[in-house]
């Protein structure tokens, strides 16, 4: 039978199935193969917030959605086009966003009558006609997946377990996807189980050759490699990047890196990927607390490593009172914040733009921090290296901001080359700085950036004491004098507002666009994919994105006062809408939504469209 | 008879062959507690003890939190990081674990350690963190004028408890053998000979070294320590552990001993009631920590007798040791990280 082959120019696959199913791997080596055949692409896990929920419910539904395409995208998409459904908890939990028309893969197997029953189906979605304006593609997964590896000498349930292999032999077949890279991942992978590497790899090959010999499939679909800014690209996700922008940034600055941090979704994989780096004198430390990870950072800093703690909201939280600790001291030290759902535990599996404000003010005291916004997954590796530079120039802590889907999230990363990453690296103070020539003054400062000093533990003649009580300037001496404090106050204050950041970017491909929309963090994606669509139509607007949020770049005001009207799309009841009001005085119009999920390209699409049109 | 295991604790920390004296180790601060103050003591025995250790002063740090007591770093010519409230364990362990070159000491007090840093402190003891920890310990929040501590004794009548504080005190030796503290010491203000003894100890130990130093406010608790310092009952109720030697106190007739119960603690009993045989000797480098702690509860009810000295004093591989070796095990068996190699791991393709 010769089938039919279709040209798409982009594809969004979710694969669904029980926790227990393999989704992730399965999403991970789709994304893999479909990286190594050169389309553009985007991913997004969605995991169940329990570890071991009950199998074959729909709290225990995990899945995986890869966009791929062949040209740049900028989002994992809003709805996928092809969902595979393990089970029916996969089916029931991901129709609602399925749109009519889109495939679905169903795993017959599984839909007995107690899973069915499980998650309240009466009938058999299957059988009767309640999928009819889908195209349904009802195929027995498990036995299929059993019988192909029947010669093999594996337990019946590690045949049952291959049937996430059997899948994507089946998708790689439908898209065209290579399938070397895979089954030497699998050679490795259970290299110390080679009979059970050879039944997944039978299984793989087995999905292949099912969907080549299948009538359920009679098209096939080609979506040509995208043409991408040429270089070596990998896959990429946003904690990875953010902790491979730590690492480069302590080679770039040539301070040993020392991260303090206590576990807590969604960060903890920058914690667990650190600790793997021991080679580059990194040194982890996993503390009793946020508070202690904190401390135990700030301490290294102290004595001149790149200290850096990483947390999500909760955490930061705890963390607040030594961060201000880190201002009055004048030290560098970098926090991360991957900011989930909330108030108090809220979702913790879910994404949120909600601490903006926390980081920004959430201290006693005049007590300003720098705050910084990865935009992407791969900007995680920019933004940490920008929050190291800003830290050990100005000897300031610098907040950094990811979020639970920028951390998850991944896209391909062109790797940059090592000469193109800035030189960062810092000069310790080795001798007095007293006008007599023999004493320090810990707190003379730099005339151009206001940064005090820096002179660690071992540096003979320049033993100081430094703390939290306030300081008379130069000195670093305690003092309770009113005016000094003033001044003090000022002068931290200053020193932050005076950090060079660059300008605000306008995309506005004709120039004369009169609505602008701006973001910050990871709503880059969502918002710029909407703005294609609204310029697609016809309609012209603007786009920008702040990724340094403190200070906010120098032309912020003059860009926001030079269009009609400014559109903020936030993930939060109008966080950074407030401070731009209140700074610019400018009528910023928000559209917030707190759903713990990221925006989709066409609401916001039609969004910015109602602002456009309206007056 | 030196007390210490392993000696070797200041190995790491580069010293100088410049003599020093007591003036080096002061700083141009003027200090500010009340006039006698228990710290005052506290601050001339260390300014008197460090130039003995023979440390180059800049390899030298003093960290503290928040209270009376922790305004001790200003006063000394080392480096200096008068922190937060109860987080100085935290940010020492920090400093410590990356600079195993610095000789880290902890200036804490009983609020600050056992109260709102409670949780760094146990950390930081099972942990073997390379610090020395000096706990001054007034019974009393002193910088906040005068609220009862977590040492303070059940009843305490102050500001904040004027019907009488209802909680049981902690005893931070006993707390501190609980967290396994590697080495555990008690001592007094007024007594420089002995603090300083300690202090030597707790310097050449590599690791947490615990030391309580009964510290007297003199505004808010006065006379907590006198029965320790009266020299008319002193003797009869200071226990000196010394390793190695039989555990006996008190003159003359009233001379005591400390032998195992029955019930596997240790008791006191009069000394002519026992043979020598009976009687305990001292081990404090005994790596159950058991009868450590049985003797920490010597003073329970509170100050009929009171050891002071080294309760414990063993030899383990401090967290720093056991860090940088993982450091160097990882570069050692692959080589030191290339940041290109790092970035093109994994699978990677490439666009012309
Ligand atoms: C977060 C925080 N909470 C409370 C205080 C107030 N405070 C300062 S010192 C102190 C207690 C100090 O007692 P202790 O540690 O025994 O020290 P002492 O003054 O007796 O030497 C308190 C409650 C503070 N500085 N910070
Ligand atoms: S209040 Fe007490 S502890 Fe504080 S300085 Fe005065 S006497 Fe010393
Ligand atoms: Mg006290």
């Amino acid at each position: 039978m010769t089938k039919q082959v279709q040209q798409l120019d982009r594809v969004i696959i979710r694969f669904a199935g029980d926790s227990g199913d393999g989704m992730q791997l399965t999403g991970d080596r789709f994304t893999a193969e479909t990286a190594q055949f050169g389309n553009d692409l985007s991913t997004l896990p969605n995991f169940p917030a329990e570890i071991r929920a009950p199998a074959g419910t729909l709290p225990g539904v995990s899945s995986f959605q890869l966009h791929f395409a062949d040209h740049d995208i900028l989002t994992p998409g809003d709805a996928p086009n092809v969902l595979v459904a393990m089970n029916p908890a996969a089916l029931k939990a991901n129709l609602g966003d399925l749109p009519k028309g889109a495939d679905i893969i169903a795993n017959t197997d599984e839909f007995t009558k107690r899973n069915l029953a499980k998650v309240g189906y009466d009938g058999n979605p299957l059988e009767d006609d309640s999928l009819a304006e889908w195209r349904l593609h009802a195929v027995p997964l498990t036995s299929l997946t059993v019988k192909a590896l029947e010669g093999y000498d594996i337990s019946k349930k590690d045949a049952e377990r291959a049937k996430n292999m059997f899948a994507l032999g089946l998708l790689s077949w439908l898209y065209h996807r290579p399938t070397e890279g895979t089954i030497q991942f699998l050679e490795a992978k259970f290299a110390k189980k080679p009979e059970i590497a050879k039944a997944n790899i039978a299984a793989f090959q087995a999905g292949w050759n099912y969907g080549e010999t299948t009538e359920s499939f009679s098209v096939s679909y080609e979506i040509k490699p995208a043409t991408l800014r040429p270089g070596t690209y990998r896959n990429i996700s946003g904690n990875q990047a953010l902790a491979y922008g730590l690492i480069a940034a302590s080679v770039q600055s040539k301070l040993p890196l020392f991260l303090g941090s206590y576990p807590i979704t969604p960060a903890s994989d920058i914690l667990h990927e650190l600790s793997k780096h021991k080679r580059f004198g990194v040194r982890t430390f996993q503390a009793e607390d946020e508070i202690a990870g904190v401390g135990a950072a700030l301490g290294a800093a102290f004595g001149g490593s790149l200290g850096v703690t990483t947390t999500s909201g909760p955490g930061i939280a705890l963390k607040a009172e030594t961060v201000g600790l880190a201002v009055t001291t004048e030290l560098p030290l970098i926090i991360v914040d991957v900011q989930r759902a909330g108030p108090s535990t809220g979702m913790p599996t879910k994404t949120e733009q909600t601490d903006l404000l926390m980081a920004m003010y959430g201290r006693n005291g005049e007590s300003p921090v720098p705050v910084l916004a990865a935009a992407t997954p791969s900007d995680c590796f920019t933004m940490a290296i920008e929050a190291a530079r800003i830290a050990l120039k100005y000897r300031t802590p610098v907040m950094l901001l990811s979020d639970g889907y920028l951390a998850n999230g991944s896209e391909p990363w062109r790797i940059p080359d090592i000469d193109e990453l800035p030189d960062i690296s810092v000069l310790f103070t080795t001798e007095p700085n007293g006008a007599d020539g023999t004493t320090y003054l810990p707190y003379l400062r730099d005339p151009e950036t206001l940064a005090r000093p820096w002179a660690v533990p071992g540096t003979a003649g320049l033993e100081h004491r430094i703390g939290g009580i306030e300081k008379a300037d130069g000195t670093g001496n305690i003092s309770y004098d009113p005016d000094n404090h003033d001044k003090m106050v000022r002068l931290r204050q200053a020193k932050i507002d005076g950090i060079d950041v660059p300008d605000l970017v306008v995309d506005d491909p004709d120039g004369d666009a009169r609505v602008l929309v701006l973001g910050w963090g990871s709503t880059y994606g969502p918002i710029a994919a909407a703005a294609r669509r609204v310029r697609a139509s016809g309609h012209k607007v603007a786009q920008a994105h702040l990724r340094h949020l403190n200070p906010l770049p120098a032309n912020t005001g003059e860009v926001l006062r030079s269009y009609d009207k400014v559109l903020l799309p936030e993930i939060n009841l109008g966080q950074l809408a407030m401070l731009l009001r209140a700074r610019y005085l400018v009528d910023v119009i928000s559209y917030n939504r707190v759903r713990g999920l990221p925006f989709k390209a066409a609401e916001l699409a039609a969004v910015i469209q109602d602002v456009i049109e309206s007056d | 008879m030196t007390d210490t295991l392993n000696g070797k604790g200041l190995a790491l920390i580069p010293r100088t062959d410049v003599k020093q004296t007591l003036k080096d180790f002061k700083s141009d601060q003027e200090v500010r507690w009340c006039p006698g103050c228990g710290d005052y003591a506290i601050l001339a025995a260390v300014q008197s003890f460090l130039p003995e250790l023979g440390l180059k002063r800049e390899n030298i740090v003093f960290v503290s939190g928040i209270g009376c007591s922790s305004r001790f770093p200003y006063y000394l010519n080392t480096y200096g990081f008068h922190s937060i409230h109860g987080r100085a364990p935290a940010i020492a362990t920090g400093l410590a674990a990356s600079r195993p070159d610095l000789s880290v000491w902890v200036i804490t007090g009983d609020g600050d350690a056992l109260s709102i840093g409670g949780n760094h402190l146990i950390h930081a003891l099972r942990r073997n963190v390379n610090l020395n920890i000096l706990l001054f310990n007034n019974r009393i929040y002193g910088l906040t004028k005068g609220q009862y501590s977590p040492t303070s004794e059940i009843g305490k009548i102050t500001k904040s408890t004027p019907m009488g504080s209802l909680d049981k005190p902690f005893n931070p030796i006993s707390l501190a053998l609980g967290a396994e503290a590697g080495f555990v010491a008690r001592t007094i203000d007024s007594d420089r000979k002995h603090l300083q003894g300690v202090l030597r100890q707790a310097a050449e130990h590599r690791g947490a070294s615990l030391v309580e130093i009964y510290q007297n406010c003199n505004i808010f608790n006065d006379g907590a320590f006198d029965t320790l310092k009266d020299p008319g009952t002193r003797d009869e109720i200071t226990v000196r552990l010394e390793h190695g030697q039989p555990i006996v106190f008190g003159t003359g007739d009233n001379e005591r001993a400390v032998r195992l119960s029955p019930t596997g603690g240790v008791e006191v009993v009069r000394r002519a009631e026992v043979s020598d045989g009976e009687i305990l000797v001292h081990d404090a480098h005994n790596p159950d920590p058991s009868l450590a702690f049985a003797l920490s509860r010597l003073d329970e009810p509170a100050f009929e007798h009171v050891p002071i000295g080294v309760f414990r004093s063993i030899d383990r591989p401090s967290y720093d040791q056991l860090l940088n070796e993982q450091v160097q095990t990882a570069t050692a068996d692959k080589g030191t990280g290339s940041l290109a190699d790092l970035l093109h791991g994994g699978d990677t393709w490439t666009i012309r």
